[in-house]
C-alpha cells in the first residue's frame, strides 16, 4: 500500500474496501458507505477530540532538553493530571527514533519543566522511557498549559506539521485523545445526515485513545496502554434498540471496539484494559469501519476478531492490488464479522446465507459473567446491571 | 435534564468576551441561576479578576479572532465543563473605533469586524460541534446563542463594518439552524438592544445611558430565552 502522505481527512477519491460477513470483498468510493448498511444498523464513533500531547522542555536536574509525549491516563476525570508519558531525548519527530538521542536518565521526583508547565516524575511504568507524570498546579492551569505549548504528536510519514484541527475529527467532543481516533477522519456531517437519512442511527463513545506507536520494539510490545472511557445510557439505549430489532453495530475505528467490548455495551465509565485478537468472541460489535491495517501493526490483531486469516489475507491481497492509501489518513475497510465464532468454523456455509441466526445465537449465551474487569465494575457503579436489560431486549430463540 | 426559567443547575454554558459588558453580565446571571460557566476573553488580567469574583467558574484567555486560538479555547471549555451544552458567541468587534463612514473604513478595521462578528464564532461554533451534538445525543438539548443587532438588518450611517459583520452572522445562524436540527442543535440570533457597555460607549462616547438598557437586564431576557429554548428541545 501507499502511505497517505497529505494531512486531508476526508480527500475527494477516498476509497473504502468492503468485506462482507461472508468475506466477499467489494470496492466503493467511501462517501458511499451508507449503501453498505441497512436501515437499523447503529454506526457508533469515538467522540474523543485530540489533545496536543507532544510537549518539549527540559529536565531541570540536568537541563537536558526533553519531549514528553503523554500516552495514557486511567480517568476521564479533568482533576485527574497524571499521565503515563513516554520521554524522548533532544531533537524532535523529523529524526528518525533509532538515531535520536536518549532522554537523560531519570530518577522519582525529577522536575520536568515543558514551557509553562511543571511535572514531576513518579517513577517508570516497567520501561525506562515510559514513566508516571503528575502535573503541578490547579486543572484548569494545567488544560491551559496543554492547549497553548503542546503540539499534536507528529507522523513522520507526512509532508507537513500537523495543527489540532488537523486531528480534531469532525465528532470531536471532549479533549482526551493523545492520537486522533483517525477511522473517524471518515466522518462528516453530510455523511452523517446520509446514515440518518437511511435509518441507520447513529451514537458515540468517548475513549481516550492512547499513542499507536513510538518507534522502539519493546515499548510498542506494551501497546496499547489502558484506556479510559465513557459510554453515555443514550448509546447504550441505542445499542439495545439495535440489538432488539436485529440491526448491526458497527464500530468506527479499533477504540470503539475496544470500549464497547469491555463494557459489554453497556453505560458507564471504564478502564479498557483488555486486547483484543483472534481468540476473542465479540459479543457487541458486528462491523467495523477501519483505516486500512497491514499484518505486522498492532491493530491487524483486532481485525482477526472480526474474520478468519484467510479473509484477512484475501482483503490485504486486495488492498495491495488496488493501491489503496494506508496511515492515519488513508483509505478506510468495512470489516463484517464472520457470523459464527470461528472455532466452529467446519459449518459456515450453512450460517453464512442468514445474518440473523447470529444475534440469536449469541444472545443466549450467557453474557456478562466472565471476564468483568473489577475496576471497570466499580467505576460503572451507578449503572444499571446490563444482564437484566440485555435479556429482557434479546430477540426470543 | 430540565430546568425551570429561572434555575439552570448544571447547564453548561461557554461565553465569549465575559469579562465585560453583556458577556460579564451573562457570566453573573447564568452563574446566580446554578449554571456551570467558562468565559473567554483576550485579557489575562481581566480573565484573572472575574474568575476570582466569580468563583466555580472557568477564565479561559485566547481572542476569538485568532485562528490558532479556536482550538486551543475549545480544548479547554470542554474539559473544563466535561462537555458543552450552550455556546454564547458575544464577543464582538465594532470595526473602525470611533465610527466610520463605510468610504472611509480601512480594510483591515473591516476584516477585524468579520474576524471577530463572523469567522470567530463560525470556526468556535464549529470546534464544540462535537461537544454540542454529543449533548443533544444524550438529551441535555444544545444551543447557540449568536449576539446579534438591530444593526443587522438596520442600514445605520457609519455602522457599516459593524452591521454587515452582524447581517453575516444574523444568516449564518439560520442557516445553522437548518442544516443542524436533525442533530438536535438550536440556533439563537438574538439582539440585547442598546446597552450601557464598553462596546456602545466607544460607538456612542456621548450616549445618554439613562437612554441605554442596563447589561445586567438584558443578561436575564437572554438567559430567559436560552432556558425556554432548552424547555422546547424538551417538549
Amino acid at each position: 500500500m501507499i502511505a497517505a502522505a497529505s494531512a486531508v481527512q476526508r480527500p475527494a477519491h477516498a476509497r473504502l474496501l468492503v468485506i462482507g460477513a461472508d468475506g466477499g470483498i467489494a470496492h466503493a468510493p467511501r462517501a458511499n458507505l451508507p449503501g453498505f448498511l441497512q436501515p437499523g444498523d447503529l454506526v457508533i464513533a469515538n467522540d474523543a477530540a485530540t489533545l496536543p500531547a507532544s510537549l518539549h522542555g527540559v529536565h531541570v536536574r540536568s537541563g537536558m532538553p526533553i519531549e514528553a509525549r503523554l500516552a495514557g491516563r486511567s480517568s476521564l476525570v479533568r482533576e485527574d493530571v497524571r499521565f503515563a508519558a513516554v520521554l524522548f531525548g533532544a531533537g524532535d519527530w523529523r529524526i528518525r527514533t533509532e538515531d535520536r538521542p536518549s532522554p537523560p536518565p531519570l530518577a522519582p521526583g525529577d522536575r520536568l519543566a515543558l514551557g509553562p508547565l511543571r511535572a514531576t516524575v513518579e517513577g517508570t511504568l516497567g520501561h525506562q522511557r515510559l514513566v508516571a507524570l503528575k502535573f503541578e498546579g490547579a486543572a484548569d492551569a494545567v488544560w491551559a498549559g496543554i492547549a497553548r505549548h503542546g503540539r499534536p504528536i507528529q507522523y513522520a510519514y507526512l509532508d507537513r506539521d500537523l495543527a489540532l484541527w488537523d486531528v480534531w475529527t469532525p465528532i470531536a467532543a471532549l479533549p482526551v485523545a493523545f492520537e486522533p481516533p483517525s477511522a473517524g477522519f471518515a466522518l462528516d456531517w453530510k455523511l452523517i445526515g446520509a446514515l440518518r437519512a437511511r435509518d441507520v442511527e447513529f451514537a458515540t463513545i468517548t475513549l481516550a485513545a492512547g499513542i499507536s506507536s513510538t518507534g522502539d520494539p519493546a515499548l510498542d510490545a506494551r501497546l496499547p496502554l489502558d484506556e479510559p472511557y465513557r459510554i453515555a445510557e443514550s448509546t447504550a439505549a441505542a445499542i439495545r434498540r439495535a440489538k432488539a430489532r436485529g440491526g448491526r453495530i458497527v464500530a468506527v475505528g479499533t477504540t470503539v471496539v475496544r470500549g464497547l467490548e469491555h463494557a459489554r455495551g453497556r453505560a458507564g465509565t471504564g478502564l479498557a484494559d483488555q486486547r483484543i485478537g483472534p481468540d476473542t468472541r465479540l459479543r457487541v460489535v458486528d462491523a467495523i469501519l477501519s483505516g486500512t491495517h497491514e499484518p505486522h501493526e498492532s491493530h491487524y490483531q483486532l481485525l482477526r476478531a472480526f474474520q478468519g486469516d484467510d479473509v484477512l489475507v484475501r482483503a490485504s491481497a486486495a488492498l495491495e492490488a488496488a493501491h489503496y492509501r494506508t496511515h492515519e489518513f488513508g483509505d478506510s475497510v468495512l470489516l463484517f464479522s464472520s457470523p459464527r465464532p470461528k472455532s466452529i468454523s467446519i459449518d459456515r456455509p450453512q450460517r453464512r446465507r442468514d445474518n440473523s441466526a447470529c444475534s440469536t445465537v449469541r444472545s443466549k449465551r450467557p453474557q456478562h459473567h466472565e471476564l468483568e474487569h473489577p475496576a471497570a465494575a466499580r467505576e460503572r457503579s451507578g449503572a444499571q446491571p446490563g444482564d437484566r436489560r440485555f435479556r429482557r431486549v434479546a430477540p426470543g430463540p | 435534564m430540565s430546568h425551570s426559567s429561572e434555575q439552570l443547575i448544571d447547564l453548561r454554558v461557554a461565553i465569549t468576551g465575559g469579562t465585560s459588558g453583556l458577556g460579564l453580565a451573562l457570566v453573573r446571571e447564568l452563574r446566580r441561576r446554578g449554571a456551570r460557566v467558562a468565559f473567554v476573553a483576550r485579557t489575562r488580567e481581566r480573565v484573572d479578576a472575574v474568575a476570582r469574583e466569580q468563583p466555580g467558574t472557568h477564565g479561559i484567555v485566547g481572542d476569538v479572532a485568532a485562528k490558532e486560538d479556536i482550538h486551543p479555547i475549545a480544548l479547554q471549555i470542554a474539559t473544563a465543563l466535561g462537555g458543552l451544552d450552550v455556546l454564547v458567541n458575544n464577543a464582538s468587534s465594532l470595526g473602525p473605533a470611533p465610527l466610520a463612514l463605510l468610504a472611509d473604513t480601512e480594510c483591515e478595521d473591516f476584516a477585524i469586524a468579520l474576524e471577530t462578528n463572523v469567522l470567530g464564532p463560525f470556526r468556535l461554533t464549529r470546534a464544540l460541534l462535537g461537544a454540542l451534538t454529543a449533548s443533544a445525543r444524550e438529551g441535555r438539548g444544545a444551543v447557540v446563542v449568536n449576539i446579534s443587532s438591530d444593526a443587522a438588518v438596520n442600514a445605520y450611517a457609519q455602522w457599516g463594518a459593524y452591521g454587515a459583520s452582524k447581517a453575516a452572522l444574523r444568516h449564518m445562524s439560520a442557516i445553522w439552524n437548518e442544516e443542524l436540527a436533525g442533530s438536535g442543535v438550536r440556533f439563537l440570533s438574538l439582539d440585547p438592544g442598546d446597552m450601557d457597555t464598553p462596546l456602545h460607549a466607544l460607538a456612542i462616547p456621548d450616549a445618554d445611558p439613562a437612554t441605554l438598557t442596563r447589561p445586567e437586564a438584558a443578561a436575564r431576557e437572554l438567559t430567559d430565552a436560552i432556558a425556554a429554548a432548552l424547555a422546547r428541545e424538551h417538549a
